[in-house]
């Protein structure tokens, strides 16, 4: 396989690191983008030592949108394949009562993630090449009363990815839809998960590398979900409505 | 959560928690009972808390790396199977290994690891520029052989129990090939196997695998295994070309618990003869791949599992040179005479070593692992006697039952560690099951 430039959206979160290590580890050269470039840069040096391969850091914000084009454009090279992982879950009953608490939160899981997506393809669709990562939520599938505001955003953001795919299928273009189920990371960390259905943020980063050789367009890392949330969103709306979920 | 050893006993409740970054560490050392674990393959309690243990999984970040001395800084977190894949490709390998690869750079300079080659070259402590660690009151201290030398000498082989190692800087060895070139002997008894590390003492590799079921004349019958990193010369054309790199292995997995009485004394025994029989026939020379020499076990994940679920012990003890013939002797007859043969039974000549409280010293070193029962329990301290008695010591990175007393008689070194502890308000800070339970 010839190397490619692959490009990490968020990649402080433990799901983006864990996908720098994963391509870095097959010789891929890394660009790392995110808020906070010191840590980035701890982050930068310890995989450019392991797998003895380009990395850079860049400075990126996803709520920063006015900021997008310029971040492109200053990258050295425009990446074969770019992945998002910026997410933020916040906190329901915050979200709630705090309105800029939910605006974060919804701009962080969906404004921010699509905007940059957006500006990429039209880029990748120039050069009529590229394959776009977007890591969404089962969250996204079906609002329910303990996550709707971080769920809601996120099913902005799998229907913009759905939108997406289909207006670059013809255009050499892929993008593929990543719901991870639960994972274990910092997102997580303190919650009680079970274990059969909690992934490592490892196992996300393979089921990316493995689901973009198969151009899947989109993707469950534990098959088990799939199942989960087809029944979830079969149950009629005035049962729902009364459940705990 | 419960929380064991590699051994899986004994289990404790302990909190679990994983920092991110220093502040995190020091804003949890009020609460007092704290030890680091780094991935969890001392045998016992070493790395369970007595009330909070800190996970290190997050301090994994390799710094620097300077090819042309092989000096490498790292996170205490780092695996040290990481830092082999990462640079034995770049001609660079561990100056000192354990046997498994699966332990993280604090938990080696924690236990100060000794490998196959400790006879020409020390224990792992030997090769540390410095450490950098957090201590009681939260500070970050730099220690090295020339800087805070006490506090060096107590970090290393110290358990953890002098701080939260953060990171340190360690020397590598060059190595021309990823290929050992290994010396297979077997001999009749332990005499013979004696005379054997002896005489190749020139050899940088040098261990036995002991079969410790056998009695009467055949007591203490071993294979003598001898290494070389293999130079370019050792090497047939293929391997020459490319000789960093080695066949990719499956790795086989023990994927649930298998009963109790799997591994008795007649399938060890079957095992222990198979072994000798085989290591026999392929007496001699042959080049071997730096994994499966280093780290047999490794390619079996999961082998803690294979001795049931009540869990594992193993026993380690090193006997000064002098009384090792007879104290070896007599550990053998009281293991061959109760009949619970171990595994895996390893013999290790070590080399002189000065050092405040790591385990290694001058003499030789029996290994013997044990499934957890009434009767092996007894055995073991059967065994702690034996070994008090030839003036033999304990490696505490192994250990998972043994008394306070026994380890004060064992250690003159031992009273001094605690005093330094209690004077420098090390003791209710820092502490694991391990370090209450031996009152250190």
């Amino acid at each position: 396989m010839s190397k490619n430039t692959v490009l990490v959206l968020g990649a402080s979160s433990d799901i983006g690191l864990a996908v720098a290590h994963r391509f870095a580890s097959q010789g891929h050269a890394i660009q790392l983008a995110g808020r906070d470039v010191g840590a980035l840069e701890v982050k930068q040096k310890d995989i450019a030592l392991r797998y003895n391969v380009p990395v850079s850091v860049h400075a990126f914000d996803a709520l920063e949108i006015a900021t997008h084009d310029a971040f492109l454009d200053a990258l050295p090279v425009l990446p074969d394949i770019a992945v998002c992982a910026v997410g933020l879950m916040g906190k329901q009953v915050e979200n709630e009562q705090d309105m800029a608490a939910a605006t974060t939160v919804m701009r962080s899981n969906y404004e921010g993630p699509a905007c940059v997506l957006g500006l990429l393809a039209n880029r990748f669709d120039a050069r009529g090449s590229g394959k776009i990562v977007g890591i969404s939520s089962v969250a996204g599938l079906r609002g329910r009363a303990t996550n709707y505001v971080y769920g809601s955003a996120k099913a902005g953001f799998t229907a913009f990815l759905s939108g997406l795919r289909n207006r670059m299928a013809s255009r050499g273009v892929h993008v593929m839809t990543v719901l991870p189920g639960f994972v274990a990371t910092r997102m997580t960390e303190g919650m009680d998960l079970p274990a059969k259905l909690t992934a490592q943020p490892e196992e996300v980063a393979k089921a990316i590398d493995l689901g973009l050789r198969k151009q899947r367009n989109v993707l469950y890392v534990r098959p088990v979900w799939q199942l989960i949330m087809l029944i979830i969103t079969m149950i009629p709306e005035r049962i729902f409505k009364g459940m705990k979920i | 959560m419960m929380v064991s050893g590699w051994g899986r006993f004994p289990e404790h409740l302990s909190q679990v928690t994983a920092p991110r970054t220093p502040e995190d560490i020091v804003q949890g050392l009020s609460a007092g009972g704290i030890v680091a674990r780094g991935n969890g393959r001392a045998y016992g309690d070493s790395a369970v808390a007595l009330r909070r243990t800190l996970s290190m999984r997050n301090f994994n970040h390799i710094l620097s790396f300077d090819p042309d001395s092989g000096v490498l800084e790292a996170e205490a977190g780092v695996l040290l199977g990481d830092i082999i894949t990462a640079f034995l490709p770049r001609g660079w390998f561990p100056a000192v290994t354990p046997g498994t690869k699966f332990v993280t750079l604090g938990g080696m300079i924690a236990a100060d690891v000794h490998g196959k080659n400790h006879h020409k070259d020390g224990s792992f402590g030997n090769f540390i520029n410095w450490i950098e660690l957090l201590d009681a009151q939260g500070t970050l201290q730099r220690c090295g052989p020339d800087q805070n030398p006490a506090l060096f000498a107590w970090t290393v082989g110290g358990m953890g129990l002098t701080g939260v190692i953060l990171r340190a800087s360690i020397r590598l060895r060059p190595v021309q090939s990823a290929w050992i070139r290994q010396t297979t002997r077997p001999l009749p008894d332990l005499a013979a196997t004696m005379a054997a590390f002896e005489k190749a003492d020139a050899a940088t590799y040098s261990v036995a695998w002991i079969d410790c079921l056998s009695g009467g004349k055949n007591l203490g019958r071993s294979l003598v295994m001898l290494g070389e990193h293999a130079g370019p010369d050792a090497l047939t054309d293929d391997k020459a070309r490319y000789p960093f790199e080695t066949p990719v292995k499956r790795k086989l997995g023990v994927p649930f618990d298998p009963p109790q009485g799997l591994l008795n004394s007649l399938s060890v025994r079957a095992f222990n003869a198979l072994y000798y029989w085989n290591g026999s026939r392929k007496a001699g020379t042959s080049l071997v791949d730096w994994d499966s020499y280093f780290y047999p076990l490794d390619a079996i994940l999961g082998w803690n599992k294979i001795y049931g679920r009540k869990g594992f012990m193993q026993f380690q003890c090193v006997l000064p040179l002098e009384q090792s013939y007879e104290g070896l002797r007599a550990l053998l007859l009281a293991t061959s005479r109760a009949g619970a043969g171990s595994f895996l039974a390893v013999l290790k000549r070590f080399g002189h070593q000065e050092s405040a409280f790591s385990f290694p010293m001058l003499g030789y070193t029996l290994a013997l692992d044990f499934p957890v029962t009434p009767r092996t329990l007894r055995l073991m301290k059967e065994l702690d006697e034996i070994a008090l008695a030839h003036g033999g010591r304990f490696y505490l990175a192994k250990d998972s039952r043994m008394d306070a007393d026994t380890l004060r008689r064992s250690d003159v070194r031992t009273e001094g560690f605690a005093q330094m502890r209690s004077a420098q308000g090390l003791r209710p800070r820092f502490a694991s099951q391990q370090s209450e339970r031996l009152g250190i």
